[in-house]
């Protein structure tokens, strides 16, 4: 055999042998071709900026902020000076190494968040020294800014999105920012924009070598739209003023359009808490804090008994079922007796017309109504159905379905309720007659009761209470939150309800929060609480004949309506309306009349001691 | 008579061709592995390509004189070069120049000469002159210790810069020894072994001596009215079987522990891409990213950003395969296996046993370079540091090759003057 035949042999074998692993390495194999991507490529996430939120006037809510998020990628940190490193970052070692280990346990290769949300000023102290630590870099990250210390619970905020959220909305990524309360989270949709993703060459030293192919398979951010809220920033401010050292909350709307001008809830935070590094650690406090409960939107979560002010919504449904007219009278013999049942009444007795029945808050006089109305019907059962569905339609005992990422039904009960509840299957007017003046089951929110007041100031209908009047400078179309909504009653029946609310501030209850030249109508509640001191509740709107602002006012253990809720409405109405406010010395008298002995007192009694710390608010 | 028609008449055209065009790509490849946008001219002399180009002219001259000079000095002059080349592998352990632990380069001014570039051909021209003279035989084992000696000079100079790489190419002269008369079976048993060693490695040593009695049995079946043969493979077996544990036992315990990764990691029984792994790795992935058509001129980017380590001189073959894709890499393998079958042919044709010999040492040299460089940077052999002739970088290594491959050329043409 010749000898050459093995070289032959060998050389094409070695050819033969190349060209198979060379075809399978390049041509079957895809998976080099991800890794070079990976290698040489850095996917850089751009941010959209979110879109800026403003108040109905176009003053500035909620703007954004660039923070920096530092980046490492394990494999490429080179003789990392770990003294030094921690003192730029002002960590601990210890953290050091459990965020790096952390950080190679996900990807030598991938870059991993090391250290999150950098502050600007922050950012620019290490900028110059960053360089120095291979396989580390920064990369920008958009956070919300408050130029304003307001209305909180209406802007909410933003976070990091979860897991659970990922995977119910795909088109999130680890890392990215979503609204997570107030108008960020439900406009979410609107204000996020869309990310892009830049990417970029990188060496192995991982610096930065130009864009990947020109830009091929970039894609640019797109700004979210911007969003004009239907608030007023010095409504709203003005309302949280007044509303210091109480807990309550205020609710203003403007009745022709259901816009929502103020929705203060007290106590409330400054939202630059809940931004940046230190997010989590106060979020932690504010929601640790279960006695003034920060983080609780007041106005729209808290369920109260509406008490006087729906002495209006019977008034207005006796109207509508005949069983009175305007001159229909009651006499009041200090309470509503009824056999051995008695509800007392501080009205002063007397006889009552309708007018002077709101004006005076006679208790005597609506249980007599809502006796009237429930036994208009054959059976107890139809009567008290035949009220709760009258009710029901101001709006009261079901979800508003509005732009509010949360919100409660309140409760307004029906025979089937008592069926249910108590084993009542033939209830009378009598079992329930504290329906009549508010009591009982009924429970209302504060932008219930306040969309009550607007019904009441537009005569019959209301337009569902919304929080955003624009979006990108356009007028919001959703139907749901434009169209107006009709009550039960006839419109004609409104007036001599509405009179009475003005005799509310002219003669009654509110008289010594009537303010000149400015007709005002309201109507004071004095809520009872069986948790401690009543609650003081007030609801208005004005003016009178062409309502401007509808206003529903809940003060926790205010006493009665017309100590703190009746001034406060006043006065934010005369702000609203005037634009100034003409009596200082109830101004000042509201701001500094706190209530925290109350609610110490509460909370002793309560807890049954007397040495109890309860932090100011 | 054909002598008249001159010298470039009667030189092989076609091994000239594929020359160039080795060259030729190996320069572009250089220029795409160390293009640097600020010296974009691939003349620019203060650049890696600048230089090569440089050294490409560089050797032009060499051809021309070599194809210029008489062909019987070739084998004259193969002692003295041989020795003065010795002397010189002596003298850069002395005055040589360490670079990154090993003492390879002269400096000299502002260039630098690697020795052991140039000793390929004079070892080649000494072997071939042994080998060539009448009596001499493969047969004889005081004969074999020549080769052996005149192999293991160069060697174990080479060894002390150190250079094992370097070193590794005097194994391939086993092949000429084999062409010129070595039985067989020594290839067979190089071959035997060699996957012996890498199976004791991957597979559990009671299991290999199992699979190897296994094979002894039928092999005793087959040869059973042989009485030499059964001897022969039984001992073969017992040789086995010891090779397979000492290896094991030199493995774990007399190689260093960076030695054994890089084989275990070759062998798949360990992965890390980080450590001893990533040479291999990102080249791999320079290479397999390149796909059927590769990135295009000077779009890689694996070696342009420096992932590949070496990319102009032991990883060029990265650069081919990332911007010229499966195309790029098949046809250079394809020219590089075109080019040994053309030696190979070439040195059969020869009637001098000298220039014969020398066409095999040719042959040999240039396929374990090709073999080992290819097989590392696609992952099929660890990572050995010799560069692919023609492509790599470095005038040493162009200027050694073109004069190992145009020696044989200028014999080539030669061959008809000699009757």
């Amino acid at each position: 055999m010749n000898r050459k035949y093995l070289f032959y042999f060998f050389f094409i074998a070695l050819g033969i042998i190349f060209l198979i692993r060379l075809f399978n390495i390049q041509v079957l194999d895809d998976g080099y071709k991800i890794a070079a991507e990976n290698n040489a490529t850095r996917r850089m996430p751009q941010y959209a900026p979110r879109g800026y939120i403003f108040d109905r006037n176009g003053k500035l809510l909620v703007a954004n902020q660039i923070v920096y998020d530092l980046m490492v990628v394990p494999r490429q940190i080179v003789d990392l000076d770990t003294n030094s490193f921690c003192q730029l970052l002002q960590i601990e070692k210890e953290d050091l190494i459990a965020r790096i280990n952390k950080a190679k346990k996900y990807s030598y290769y991938k870059p991993t968040l090391f250290y999150k949300m950098i502050s600007r000023q922050d950012y620019a102290k290490m900028q110059g020294k960053l360089y120095k630590y291979q396989g580390f870099y920064t990369q920008k990250r958009l956070i919300r800014n408050y130029p304003e210390k307001s209305a909180a619970n209406v802007l909410g905020f933003i976070g990091e999105v979860n897991t659970n959220f990922i995977l119910q909305n795909p088109t999130y990524q680890m890392g990215d920012l979503v609204g997570k309360a107030g108008i960020d989270k439900s406009y979410e949709d609107v204000l996020k924009g869309s990310g892009g993703i830049k990417y970029v060459m990188v060496d192995n030293h991982n610096r930065e070598k130009g864009s990947f192919l020109n830009g091929r398979y970039d894609t640019l951010a797109v700004p979210g739209f911007d969003v004009n809220s239907s608030i007023d920033l010095e409504l709203q401010k003005y309302g949280e003023y007044l509303m210091h050292g109480k807990r309550g909350s205020v609710v203003a709307i403007e009745p022709s359009s259901g816009e929502i001008l103020a929705l203060v809830t007290s106590p409330s935070y400054d939202p630059n808490l809940l931004v940046g590094r230190e997010r989590s650690k106060n979020y932690n406090l504010l929601d640790a804090d279960s006695l003034n409960k920060p983080l609780y939107d007041r106005a729209i979560l808290a369920e109260y008994p509406p008490g006087s002010p729906f002495k209006l919504v019977n008034a207005l449904i006796g109207l509508q079922e005949g069983v009175i007219t305007e001159q229909t009278s009651f006499t009041c013999n200090h309470g509503f007796r009824a056999g051995r049942l008695h509800v007392a009444c501080h009205c002063g007795g007397g006889s009552f017309s309708l007018l002077r029945s709101i004006s005076k808050s006679c208790n005597n006089y609506y249980c007599s109504v809502f006796k009237k109305i429930v036994e208009k019907y054959p059976t107890g059962r139809e009567g008290v159905d035949a009220w709760s569905n009258h009710v029901k339609s101001f709006g009261l005992g079901k979800f508003l379905n509005n732009d509010l990422p949360t919100g409660r039904k309140g409760l307004v009960p029906d025979a089937n309720y008592y069926e249910r509840h108590y084993g009542n299957k033939n209830v009378r007017a009598l079992n329930v007659i504290s329906l009549g003046i508010g009591q009982g089951e009924l429970l209302v929110t504060p932008i219930q009761l306040a969309n009550l007041s607007a019904v009441i100031a537009n005569r019959g209908y209301y337009i569902t209470p919304h929080i955003v009047k624009m979006i990108d400078g356009k007028p919001i179309t959703d139907s749901n939150l434009t169209k107006k909504r009709y009550t039960t009653i006839d419109k004609k029946y409104f007036e001599p309800v509405v009179e009475g609310m003005h005799m509310v501030f002219e003669s009654g209850t509110a008289r010594y929060s009537r303010l000149e030249g400015l007709p005002m109508c309201g109507k004071t509640g004095t809520a009872e609480n069986p948790h401690g001191q009543d609650h003081s509740i007030f609801l208005a709107f004005a003016p009178k004949d062409d309502p401007k602002i509808a206003i529903a006012i809940i003060v926790e253990n205010g006493y009665w309506g017309s100590r703190w809720a009746a001034p406060i409405a006043s006065l934010m109405m005369e702000q609203y309306i005037n634009d100034t406010v003409t009596r200082p010395h109830i101004e000042k008298r509201m701001y500094e009349g706190v209530l925290y002995e109350e609610y110490k007192k509460q909370l002793m009694e309560k807890y049954k001691t007397d040495t109890l710390f309860i932090p100011n608010f | 008579m054909r002598q008249e028609h001159g010298i470039f008449s009667n030189i092989d055209w076609l091994t000239i061709g594929l020359f160039a065009l080795l060259v030729f790509m190996g320069w572009f490849n250089i220029y795409a592995a160390v293009f640097n946008e600020e010296q974009p001219s691939i003349f620019d002399t203060t650049q890696k390509y600048g230089k090569q180009l440089m050294w490409i002219g560089g050797s032009l001259l060499i051809i021309i004189v070599l194809l210029f000079t008489d062909g019987r000095l070739f084998e004259k002059l193969a002692l003295p070069v041989y020795i003065v080349m010795i002397l010189m592998l002596v003298g850069v352990l002395i005055f040589g120049k360490e670079v990154s632990g090993a003492k390879s380069w002269f400096a000299i001014g502002g260039f630098s000469l690697q020795p052991s570039e140039f000793a390929k051909f004079t070892t080649s021209l000494l072997v071939a002159k042994y080998l060539s003279h009448a009596q001499i035989t493969m047969a004889k084992w005081s004969h074999r210790f020549v080769v052996i000696g005149i192999l293991a000079l160069p060697a174990f100079f080479i060894a002390l810069q150190p250079d094992m790489g370097s070193v590794l190419v005097y194994g391939a002269f086993v092949l000429v020894m084999y062409r010129e008369g070595l039985p067989g079976y020594y290839i067979f048993f190089a071959i035997w072994f060699m996957v012996l060693f890498i199976l004791s490695l991957l597979v559990p040593k009671l299991i290999l001596a199992g699979v190897l009695a296994g094979i002894l049995i039928v092999a005793i079946y087959f040869l059973r009215k042989q009485r030499q043969a059964i001897y022969a493979a039984i001992s073969v077996f017992v040789l086995s079987v010891i090779f397979s544990f000492v290896v094991g036992y030199i493995f774990d315990n007399v190689l260093a522990p960076h030695h054994q990764s890089r084989f275990k990691i070759l062998l798949g029984m360990e992965d890390d891409p980080s450590g001893a792994g990533y040479n291999t790795r990102q080249s791999l992935i320079a290479i397999g990213s390149g796909g059927v058509t590769g990135k295009g001129f000077l779009k890689g980017t694996q070696t342009k950003f420096d992932f590949v380590p070496e990319q102009s001189t032991d990883y060029i073959f990265c650069t081919i395969g990332e911007e010229w894709g499966f195309l790029g890499t098949s046809t250079v393998v394809i020219l590089f296996v075109v080019l040994l079958l053309r030696i190979v042919v070439l040195a059969e044709r020869q009637k001098s046993n000298f220039a014969r010999i020398y066409g095999y040492c040719v042959a040999s040299v240039l396929f374990l370079h090709v073999a080992i460089n290819i097989a590392m940077t696609i992952g099929l052999a660890p990572v050995i540091g010799i560069p692919l002739p023609f492509f790599s970088y470095g005038g040493s290594s162009l200027w050694g090759f073109t004069i190992l491959l145009f020696i044989f050329l200028k014999m080539d043409a030669f061959r008809w003057q000699i009757l």
